[in-house]
């Protein structure tokens, strides 16, 4: 199951986006006023995007449609060159294999024991129970919660759920991954942790990221550092330089008003950008 | 009201039975569309019907019992006290029996169903087993329909045996009538079409029951106050619909096996 689509992100990777996620003027509306108007923006390879903006604005619904969790009013959504706009929704399950995505409340299942909630994907895959116990503990060791193992997410505490969360999302090693607010609600100790993981995955697997957060302590935290591997931690980065492959997107009033990278959104003389950074 | 309103409202209405025609469309279609979680369908087997045998067999019982109760003293009047059995089992095998388990299992089922997937749904986690690649149509919705509607069957059965061996009891104990003599009137008055009626019904209440609580659950917004609304929603809605649909049943059997 997880095969097919790979072949096909293969096929197309030669799309002139050549991307991994491509948004060309993708409006949105609930029963309301719109939620995003003509949002244009890609995730190249390697590239971890950090999209801000206030509560509310819409952030956790661009996470859902580059994931085709939502589909836009109008504009088109590219993932791995493929359209996803109007794919079908037994097209999209598959192509979403390849993508890991953590929820702003974690969204664990709550009735399945971490080990099954982090195995979920490979035991769908009907793989052997020896190969799914030993990645299980390897993802747990990743985001170091291996004791959990056994655990329901009843008797986690939030920032726990949000490693484990990270864990699920990353087991089967996605070619993409979005991240709704990994911090949110939780205490700076546990943020920091959560900032550290994001990082981690970012420098030692490389694999592109979309990350939504609101809190640009975090949002800084990542452009102004790195993982070291030597040293098994997350270093700052030499004064005045920040990560080339972390760049940010601001999202206002439905409307994308950055796009660019960290000196470039801290430069900014946009007025709300100011105010916001401030 | 206004106009405006009144569109508004057929609107939706409209739109509300269009979405659940279509929900119920791919809840069978998935039936013949790989995968199929059969490990799904004996949890939920389990958990539907083994967890409902206590209050069916008690409802069963006493239905039985108290139509035993009502009876033998009008057929007495006349002296047809030695039809009790035949009354009994007619009425619970045809009527009683699929109507009562198929409201007992709403009440139980319907709701639990619209509250657990509800929950799921305002927590994300319908959403996280999307993004994980696992369609939750097929994974939490056909598995259940498929175990109530089987399950329903059964539990009408037994429901049907409760009912006559309540009936039997009350006969016996409190009106002093002979047990051999209830059994044979109850066995000799039933014919294949009552069977068939009776059997048919538990069938389209399953689908009711199991499409209606779903369908409830995973439409929920609104966080838990939505799932408390879905879940009181799914509810009186089968309930409602198995009403309605036992009549609707009872006159095309009818029609099919009209009466000698």
């Amino acid at each position: 199951m997880a095969t097919t689509p790979q072949v096909e992100a293969q096929e197309t990777a030669e799309h002139p986006a050549h991307s991994v996620l491509v948004f060309e003027d993708v409006s949105l509306r609930f029963n309301g006023p719109p939620v995003l108007e003509k949002v244009s923006f890609k995730v190249k390879p390697a590239e971890t995007r950090i999209l801000l903006g206030p509560a509310g604005v819409g952030k956790s619904v661009v996470l859902k449609l580059a994931n085709g969790l939502l589909r836009p009013d109008s504009g088109r959504i590219f993932l791995f060159g493929q359209e996803i706009t109007k794919m079908p929704e037994h097209k999209l399950l598959a192509l979403r294999t390849l993508t890991g995505m953590v929820f702003q409340e974690s969204a664990l299942f709550d009735s399945l024991t971490v080990r099954d909630n982090v195995g979920y994907q490979l035991m769908e895959r009907h793989l052997p129970v020896d190969e799914i116990d030993g990645r299980v503990r390897e993802a747990l060791r990743f985001v170091e919660l291996e004791h959990t193992y056994d655990m329901l997410p009843a008797s986690l505490s939030g920032g726990m759920r949000r490693r484990v969360a990270i864990a699920r999302a990353i087991i089967d090693q996605p070619q993409f991954l979005l991240y709704d607010s990994p911090t949110g609600g939780l205490d700076p100790v546990t943020s920091t942790t959560i900032d550290e993981l994001i990082i981690k995955e970012r420098d030692v697997y490389k694999t592109p990221a979309l990350l939504v957060t609101h809190r640009l302590q975090d949002a800084f935290t990542m452009a102004t550092h790195r993982f070291d591997t030597e040293k098994g931690g997350v270093v700052p980065l030499p004064h005045g330089t920040t990560n080339p492959e972390t760049t940010f997107l601001v999202l206002h009033e439905g409307k994308l008003i950055f796009d660019g990278s960290t000196e470039g959104l801290v430069t900014s003389a946009d007025p709300f950008l100011k105010e916001f950074l401030a | 009201m206004p106009i405006e309103s009144l569109d508004t409202l057929a609107k939706r209405m409209l739109f509300a039975v269009q979405e659940f025609t279509l929900f119920c469309g791919e809840a069978l279609a998935n039936l013949f569309r790989a995968p199929h979680y059969w490990s799904d369908v004996v949890t939920q087997a389990d958990l539907i019907g083994v967890g409902s045998i206590p209050i069916v067999v008690l409802t069963g019982f006493f239905t039985g019992g108290v139509l035993a109760l009502q009876s033998a003293a009008s057929l007495a009047q006349f002296g047809a006290q030695a039809y009790t059995g035949r009354f009994v089992s007619l009425s619970m095998i045809r009527e009683l029996a699929p109507v009562l388990t198929g409201l007992m299992v709403s009440g139980r089922n319907a709701g639990g169903m619209a509250s657990e997937l509800g929950s799921m749904q305002v927590t994300e986690q319908i959403d996280a087993m999307r993004a994980l690649g696992t369609d939750p149509m097929k994974k939490l919705v056909t598995p259940r329909m498929l175990s109530t509607v089987v399950m329903l069957f059964l539990l009408t059965i037994v429901s049907d045996t409760l009912g006559t061996a309540g009936g039997a009891f009350v006969a016996v104990v409190f009106s002093a009538q002979n047990g051999t003599q209830y059994f044979d009137s109850a066995y000799q008055a039933l014919v294949f079409s009552d069977i068939i009626q009776g059997l048919t019904k538990p069938i389209f209440f399953g689908f009711i029951i199991s499409l209606i609580g779903c369908y409830y659950g995973m439409k929920t917004t609104g966080g838990t106050q939505g799932v408390g609304r879905s879940t009181t929603q799914a509810v009186v809605v089968s309930s409602i619909m198995i009403i309605l649909m036992d009549f609707l049943l009872s006159r095309i059997m009818l029609w099919v096996f009209p009466p000698m």
